[in-house]
């Protein structure tokens, strides 16, 4: 029998060779959502054990890896929804000692609060689509949405950061 | 807004939150996992124990609370 189909039936040896084959990847998905490598190794466990306790729920002609991808979707999603509060990046703490450089800084901490405003729904599209361009059928996949609900998202959540940063664009 | 203005705003999104890329794990996971299967299922904090401790008494000693309690439900 092969492993998937081993896993499906609920066998735990089966399992724990998919875990280590696919831990990896799964957690490479996440940090790229929460962009925290200690929460991402949380939330990666956290999806593996969804798995296995959906065992019974997978097809084992069915892509293994993309429904992995949706349920750490889901998980990191849960996650943002809990936690809204942005990670703060090495750079907001040391401001240059130029103007240019500070209002820079400044701009990008405007940049990382607008895009910490968004809901989680929305800010997982930009995240993903914008600053790690993943393709949008990829992202669709790992949310459960059609191609053309990524991009109303995306329309949506890129006027929203627009309306919030419309100050730091009139500047001179 | 057009494509310009889009590829304009990833950037300055990509300045200001760097693309994580292709980070490795630094360690396996599975004895957190092992660990985590072992957990109890459920654990019913302290006070919701309490809560329902108080609830089933006033519900003996003040019987005409009971719609109220189930009111709040």
């Amino acid at each position: 029998m092969d492993l998937l189909k081993r896993f499906a039936a609920g066998d735990l040896d089966a399992f724990e060779s998919l875990f280590r084959q696919h831990q990896g990847a799964v957690y490479r998905w996440i940090v790229r959502i929460v962009r925290d490598p200690a929460i991402a190794e949380d939330l990666t466990v956290e999806t593996l054990w969804r798995a296995y306790k959906a065992h019974a729920r997978f097809r084992p002609d069915g892509n293994f890896e993309a429904w992995l991808r949706r349920i750490g979707t889901n998980a990191a999603l849960d996650h943002l929804r809990s936690k809204p509060a942005f990670v703060v990046l090495p750079d907001d703490i040391a401001a240059g000692p130029t103007p240019d450089v500070a209002e820079q800084n400044e701009s990008r901490a405007a940049i990382r609060t607008a895009l910490a405003s968004l809901p989680a729904r929305l800010r997982i599209v930009v995240q993903l689509g914008l600053i790690e361009e993943e393709p949008y059928c990829t992202i669709g996949n790992s949310l459960g949405i059609s191609e053309s609900a990524v991009k109303l998202r995306m329309f949506r959540a890129v006027r929203i950061l627009r309306k919030k940063l419309r100050h730091w664009s009139a500047r001179p | 807004m057009n494509d310009q203005e889009l590829k304009e705003l990833a950037r300055k999104l990509r300045e200001a939150v760097p693309p994580m890329g292709e980070p490795e794990l630094r360690r396996d996971l599975w004895p957190d996992l092992l660990q985590k299967m072992n957990e109890p299922h459920l654990r019913v904090p302290w006070y919701d124990w309490l809560l329902l401790a108080a609830s089933g008494l006033a519900a003996v000693l003040f019987p005409s609370l009971i719609p109220a309690l189930l009111y709040h439900l």
